[in-house]
């Protein structure tokens, strides 16, 4: 069953693509040169002890970001 | 390499009329640039497993090249792209695009490139591939690619970006023998002619817009022809660079910008993210063109250690754990060699005074020179430890996971956990934290951390610390590890991490209000440290604190000696000398011999009752002269000037003196204490010439014969030193690096009022509850 849901929603270690990203395009330029883009396949890796900030793992290394961002960025679980 | 030229050219004289040839290196943080850079010019710049160690340009010359020609090499903080975010990140980007005056245009560019981390990797390299310079690749970390079952095709690599690819592991010189024979071939034959290439295919209306801008660039900056077009596609998608520096462009282009822009945005295209994700498409086939996967991808050694150490439990257990084992380590395992270099010091300092005899060039060398250097020397087992935990930190990997396991609280602050790294690194020392803030994107961010880091105990406050530990707070243990004396260092660590909080939060809320910035934080795998490295970065730091200890410390002393030792009162002198005669008199009339006075009472076990009674008396005149001396010299004269504002926080003036002088720097007040008590002292016999600084505090008595050092008064002194600015490099730093010197000023007004305010509030706070 395929569901759009915030990055922030998924599972620890589970994979999804990303579908859109609504940060404001202002804030988002680093983000996209970091490689998380519309189309690309990400995982939450894990949650930090209280709850955030994530770890994600996108085209082959880990990144840290805050809930904040990851609520904005759509993914779809597949 | 060519040694073709017969005789080799006078040391010093540059050979070559057009200076070296210069080479860069350039790549994405943490790829190993500073390791390579470390191994091409055997210099030892600090390397760690972190991104943004380096933050400033470092210059080097090229082992191995030839006289002829020398070759500087330069190393650059990485950076993601060449839109910077941040402050390192620009100086990278300023030296590629020849946009400082003092670096010349590099003769070639190498980009190092992390094996295991492909694409992103590659989305940097092919930036900087298509601004024309002449360009190696340095493919680095094959190792840690090859362990996560990834083989790289060096060769297919070298024909899909037009460039050559030199194989490497930089942290074990593998493969840097290539890339060196390469550089000095280079460097002899002069760049190679290198057709312009883009690696971009992009939305055609983007391209036709990023084409006409390229025509008006080449117009106004034809010494940037080469990478017109790339420069062209980089200002239309970035809009920060216009906005921060529209200086550095002309207004038609600026006019052209925004109208291409605009255009875009009505046929649809999203002129920010175009040409990334045409780059990023074109790195992945890159990537799945050059690698094979020899195992399927799964996990690794270092995911496994992550699910334990950034654990949702055990991780925060995990980290305070870590700090409390660092902190007791550092008291219980520096003893034994620190009473080893102090019992260095005593002898060098015995045979001083016996070579020279009584006098006052003996007292200057021995109290002067040798004990005050050797107070603050005493430390250095101590100061080792503390590098050797901050290496391991930095250079496993664990210091982006403290930022990581940090951010939460960080964010309560309004700061993120990038800020956390500067704050950690203060420990060692507040300078190289000041620096590393320059990796924050937001400017309000990186102030912010800049002021509250000296909060953080850097090192030459370990010695502060110790030594009133050692004198005012009783060794109680519980359950034989556990002492008292390491918690009370591990709380004045929490206290400055507290109060570096604290004051962040305040700033944030009233001088720098704002939202709080976006964390983008790289978590690299955790690599298992290089040992040469990290005792190298250990010894590196640790010299820094002896060259401090042989310079401005023992400098401050001889100075202190002197402000401690003049003026001789003549008419206390008179005074006291009669009363010595007298007892001498009375010494020699009982069958006493004049050298047994000053031996300390009792040492022999059939001492009469009357040597005791004259040898007490013997030495609280002694002392009283000594006390005497002290009080009426210029420092003590200076320090009871001060009494008004120190007795309310229970100081006397002598602590008053230590005080004062360590403004200059912190662990000037072990020696200062040193020198005051030791000048103190009367020249023959004195207990004191071997006893530790602890002990002589420990006995040290008020006026009115109450102790002078309690727990209380400890605690407080602890305290003032937690928040006190007194470190006059730290200032000049942050002079240098807010570039203003508003900041720095008002750091050390509100640091010192700060520390002020709160030692009033435990000194007096403590009375009431009545201790001390
Ligand atoms: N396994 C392995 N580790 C390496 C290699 N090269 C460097 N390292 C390690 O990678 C880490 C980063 O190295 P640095 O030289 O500090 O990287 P940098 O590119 O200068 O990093 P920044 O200054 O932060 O941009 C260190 O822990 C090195 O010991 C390599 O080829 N293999
Ligand atoms: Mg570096």
């Amino acid at each position: 069953m395929e569901s759009v849901t915030p990055l922030s929603t998924l599972q620890a270690g589970s994979q999804a693509v990303i579908v859109s990203i609504q940060i404001p395009p202002e804030s988002r330029g680093r983000l996209l040169e970091m490689g998380v883009l519309t189309g690309t396949r990400i995982e939450l890796v894990r949650r930090a002890p209280l709850g955030d900030p994530l770890e994600i793992k996108v085209r082959g290394y880990n990144l840290s970001l805050r809930k904040h961002e990851a609520d904005l960025i759509l993914v779809r679980r597949d | 390499m060519s040694t073709s030229h017969g005789s080799p050219h006078p040391i010093g004289v540059s050979p070559s009329p057009d200076g070296p040839f210069w080479v860069v290196l350039t790549g994405n943080p943490n790829c190993g640039k500073t390791t390579l850079f470390n191994s091409l010019t055997g210099l030892r710049a600090r390397v760690g497993n972190y991104a943004g160690v380096t933050v400033e340009r470092k210059e080097g010359s090229l082992l191995g090249a030839s006289v002829s020609r020398p070759i500087t090499i330069l190393d650059l903080p990485g950076t993601y792209s060449l839109s910077p975010q941040s402050l390192d990140e620009q100086i990278a980007r300023d030296v590629l695009f020849q946009r400082l005056p003092e670096v010349p245009a590099p003769g070639l560019v190498v980009v190092v490139i992390d094996a295991s981390n492909l694409q992103r990797n590659l989305y940097y390299a092919t930036q900087v591939i298509e601004l024309g310079h002449p360009t190696v690749i340095a493919l680095n970390m094959v190792d840690v690619a090859s362990q996560n079952g990834v083989e790289v095709d060096a060769a297919a690599l070298a024909t899909a970006l037009g460039v050559p690819v030199v194989p490497m592991v930089a942290s074990r010189g593998q493969g840097v023998e290539n890339l060196r024979k390469l550089l000095i071939t280079r460097a002899q034959q002069g760049p190679e002619p290198r057709e312009p290439r883009s690696f971009l295919e992009l939305p055609s209306e983007f391209g036709a817009a990023a084409e006409r801008l390229e025509a008006q660039l080449e117009g106004s900056f034809p010494g940037r022809r080469r990478f017109s077009v790339a420069e062209a596609v980089l200002i239309l998608s970035d809009d920060k660079v216009l906005q921060a520096r529209p200086d550095l462009y002309p207004a038609a282009i600026l006019s052209a910008v925004a109208l291409a822009r605009s255009r875009l945005e009505k046929a649809g295209v999203d002129w920010r993210s175009a040409a990334i994700e045409a780059r990023y498409a074109r790195a992945a086939a890159i990537q799945t063109a050059v690698t094979r996967e020899l195992s399927p991808p799964g996990e690794t050694l270092s995911d496994r250690l992550d699910g334990i150490l950034t654990h949702r439990v055990w991780g925060l257990f995990i980290f305070v754990g870590l700090m409390a084992v660092m902190f007791e380590s550092i008291f219980s395992f520096a003893q034994f060699p620190m009473d080893l270099i102090k019992d260095g010091f005593d002898w060098i300092a015995s045979m001083v005074g016996e070579a020279l005899g009584p006098g006052d060039l003996s007292s200057l060398l021995t109290r002067g020179v040798i004990k005050g250097v050797g107070s603050v020397v005493v430390f250095l087992p101590q100061i080792c430890l503390l590098f050797l935990f901050i290496s391991l930190l930095e250079d496993t990997g664990y210091m982006a996971r403290a930022a990581f396991l940090m951010d939460r609280l960080m964010s309560r602050v309004g700061l993120h956990g990038k800020s956390f790294i500067p704050m950690l690194s203060s420990f060692a020392c507040a300078i190289p934290g000041i620096m590393a803030t320059r990796t924050i994107e937001s400017p309000k961010d990186r102030l912010v951390t800049i002021l509250v880091a000296p909060l953080m105990s850097c090192s030459a406050r370990l010695p502060v610390y110790t030594v009133l530990i050692s004198a005012c707070i009783p060794n109680l243990r519980w359950l034989g590890i556990i002492g008292l004396p390491g918690i009370t260092l591990l709380g004045m660590y929490l206290l400055g991490i507290a109060g570096a909080m604290g004051m962040a939060w305040l700033f944030k809320k009233t001088l720098f209000p704002g939202e709080p910035a976006p964390l983008i934080l790289e978590l690299p795998p955790y690599k298992l440290p290089v040992v040469s490295v990290v005792l190298r970065h250990m010894w590196e730091r640790s010299k820094m604190f002896l060259r401090r200890a042989g310079t401005v410390i023992l400098g401050i002393n001889i100075l202190l000696w002197f402000l401690a030792s003049y003026p001789h009162s003549n008419e206390q002198a008179g005074r006291l000398s009669d009363q010595r005669k007298e007892l001498i008199g009375l010494a020699q009339a009982s069958g006493i011999s004049v050298s047994d006075l000053g031996k300390s009472t009792g040492t022999e076990t059939n001492s009469s009752v009357v040597l005791t009674d004259i040898q007490q008396r013997w030495q609280a005149l002694a002392s009283e002269e000594a006390g005497e001396k002290l009080r009426t010299s210029y420092a003590g004269r200076a320090g009871r000037l001060l009494e008004p504002i120190l007795s309310p926080l229970g100081f006397d003036w002598k602590i008053g003196v230590g005080i004062v002088a360590s403004f200059a720097a912190r662990e000037v007040f072990v020696s200062t204490m040193s020198v005051v008590y030791n000048a103190g002292t009367s020249d023959s016999g004195d207990e004191r010439a071997t006893s530790s600084l602890a002990e002589i505090m420990k006995r040290e008595k008020r006026a009115d014969g109450s102790l002078a050092y309690t727990p209380l008064t400890g605690i407080t002194l602890m305290v003032f030193y937690v928040f006190a600015m007194q470190c006059v490099s730290t200032v000049a730093v942050v002079r240098r690096e807010t570039n203003s010197w508003r900041w720095p000023l008002f750091q050390w007004f509100y640091m010192t009022g700060l520390a002020w305010i709160l030692a009033f509030v435990t000194y007096q706070g403590g009375r009431l509850m009545g201790w001390g």
